[in-house]
């Protein structure tokens, strides 16, 4: 079980997730103090660090919409939060895949800050209110990724085993 | 016999060695050219990781299909992305990566602008950038999209995008000729109010109809580069005559050029038809792209600043009509007004037509060519409470820099006439 600790709307850009003026940090070690800079009380709030690991975000539609920066995804991996979201943008999904940050696809989620939230295999219930929603799983191809612990350690075996075209 | 294929199966079909695809399969396609701008500070970063522990010597696997062209924060806007860039260029002489594009008035530029005028990019081409707008090469009939710095590094290990879903395919039929003072920017951002911001989230947009094939390469970029803001994985018009004009003329490709087609009976999950000829200039108002408006509905709105450039609409034939509008007038008192052309071909070609001369006369301020004020991160930013009204792709709260203020889209024609007003102002009247 875990907590939401912020309730979001449609259309959360990548913009608004890592601001642009920060795209000179790269790296994942860094990145982190910079989530949701311009939401300054989200971003204190994160920084305390006072929830637990596997918290939640909850997004709307089209979460992570806009660039393709994964300073966004590496930023809230260096939380260990989730995102719950009722649909996800392309590139944000795939770099969260490639990152290993948790991302849930949930079209019918009803959630609020402070809710308690399962997040199973193929369901999410809501402990607070007692609801459970389908999730959309993702094609078994990319569980492969995820198994591995993300991208990195996916390519390395593969280079290893000389997959190399 | 199976079912047909867009030109997006067709061409991932050939790049993962299968006879065929269909839309929702991973596929591992190979790269036909990989494209990356300062973020290649963070691909480095994470291919060195991958290479970590495996005895391994850290190559590119093929230093010819590589493009790093240095366009977002040029010149450098501080330290930390001076050393970035430092890192990259001794990344790229230790791999022997020669399709780079430094910071240079000559041969520099906006990654997308470069790609297609050195010809990089041809029909049938997988191409990924760690840029969203990689969409835009779809112009020249690839299927090209934007990924993340760790899908990159993995291409450039592997030579393959390993994280690739088969998009589904929306057909898109435009039909009737565009009138005075409306173009490819304004079908853009008219279609994208129609399929909204996520309308084609996983999905390809393939243009067609007789709009398409009368418009120029410039104006196919134009639409496939803001397809993304409709979600979509990438825009795409299957190469024709103009794009062998295209690479032939201005790219300068002198070999036949081979276009992938789609089948007859391909399989589109829907198909949207858009009528041009009474369409009015579109306006997307903050902060969504998809909140597109009709000009009338917003004619008179102030705006503390005008922008003129981006690889949206920062090409010759963009300056050229802007520069028609603001000849011999003046911008606005109140009003500040940026232009930076997309690329230094461009920006030398503009020098020569005079058009930057009608600009700086009208009192604009002309930049060099990059990103620019684009993305908020290097120069033009907006005060608190100002407005924007610029002819790039985002209006996002913040993407100017400041989330206190607002952006609004828009063309060329309309920036220019607004310019003279210093409120948003119709072309048609102007
Ligand atoms: S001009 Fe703007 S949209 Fe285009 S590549 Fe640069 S930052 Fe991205």
């Amino acid at each position: 079980m875990a907590k939401v600790i912020i309730k979001l709307g449609n259309d959360i850009s990548t913009d608004d997730i890592y601001p642009g003026r920060h795209m000179a940090t790269v790296l994942p070690s860094e990145t982190p103090q910079f989530a949701f800079s311009d939401r300054t009380d989200f971003n204190a709030f994160l920084r305390s660090k006072e929830f637990a690991p596997g918290s939640i975000i909850v997004g709307g539609e089209n979460f992570g919409c806009g660039s393709s920066r994964e300073q966004a995804c590496s930023a809230l991996k260096g939380y260990n939060v989730a995102v719950v979201a009722k649909s996800i943008s392309r590139i944000f999904l795939q770099n969260s895949i490639n990152l290993g940050l948790k991302v849930v696809l949930c079209p019918g989620l009803e959630a609020n800050e402070g809710d308690d939230l399962d997040l199973g295999a193929d369901q999410v219930t809501n402990r607070s209110t007692g609801q459970s929603f389908e999730q959309v799983r993702l094609p078994a191809a990319r569980q492969g990724i995820m198994d591995a612990g993300g991208l990195i350690p996916y390519t390395r075996t593969l280079l290893v085993a000389g997959r190399q075209p | 016999m199976s079912q047909g294929m867009t030109v997006v199966e067709k061409i991932l079909a050939r790049a993962a060695g299968l006879p065929s695809v269909a839309a929702g399969e991973v596929v591992e396609p190979l790269v036909d050219l990989a494209m990356s701008h300062e973020n290649a500070a963070l691909v480095i970063n994470q291919f060195q990781e991958i290479f970590e522990g495996t005895g391994l010597a850290a190559k590119v696997w093929d230093p010819s299909r590589i493009a790093i062209i240095f366009d977002h924060r040029v010149p450098a806007e501080s330290p930390k992305t001076a050393t970035n860039q430092k890192k990259i260029r001794e990344f790229v002489a230790a791999n022997g990566i020669n399709k780079f594009h430094d910071i240079r008035g000559d041969v520099g530029g906006i990654c997308h602008q470069i790609l297609p005028e050195y010809g990089y990019v041809r029909p049938g081409f997988v191409v990924v950038g760690t840029d969203s707008h990689t969409t835009s090469h779809g112009a020249l009939g690839a299927f090209s999209f934007g990924v993340g710095a760790t899908e990159m590094a993995s291409a450039w290990s592997l030579g393959r995008a390993v994280n690739i879903e088969v998009p589904a395919t929306i057909k898109v039929v435009v039909s009737g000729r565009f009138p005075p003072m409306v173009g490819p920017k304004d079908l853009i951002l008219h279609l994208i109010g129609l399929l909204t911001a996520q309308g084609a989230n996983f999905k390809v947009l393939e243009f067609h109809g007789e709009t398409i094939r009368t418009m120029s390469t410039s104006g196919r970029i134009a639409i496939c580069n803001m397809s993304v803001e409709a979600g979509a994985t990438s825009g795409i018009v299957p190469g024709d005559e103009e794009t062998r004009r295209y690479l032939c003329e201005e790219a300068g490709i002198a070999e036949d050029i081979p276009c992938t087609l789609p089948d007859p009976d391909a399989a589109y999950v829907r198909t949207v038809e858009i009528d041009v000829s009474a369409l009015a200039p579109q306006i997307a108002c903050p902060h969504l792209v998809d909140n597109v408006k009709s000009i009338t509905e917003v004619l008179g709105t102030p705006v503390q600043q005008i922008v003129i450039g981006s690889c949206t609409n920062g090409r010759l034939d963009d300056l050229a009509a802007a520069a028609d509008i603001l000849r011999g007038r003046k911008v606005a008192a109140g009003t500040r007004m940026l232009v930076f052309p997309a690329s230094g071909r461009i920006f030398a070609q503009a020098l020569d037509k005079g058009y930057l001369h009608d600009f700086m006369k009208a009192g604009a301020v002309v930049m060099n060519s990059g990103c620019g004020p684009c993305l908020g991160v290097h120069e033009g930013a907006l005060g608190d409470n100002e407005t924007a009204l610029s002819t790039t792709n985002r209006n996002f709260k913040g993407r100017m820099g400041n989330p206190k203020s607002e952006v609004y889209l828009c063309s060329p024609v309309v920036a220019a006439a607004s310019a003279i007003t210093g409120v948003i102002t119709d072309p048609r009247h102007a």
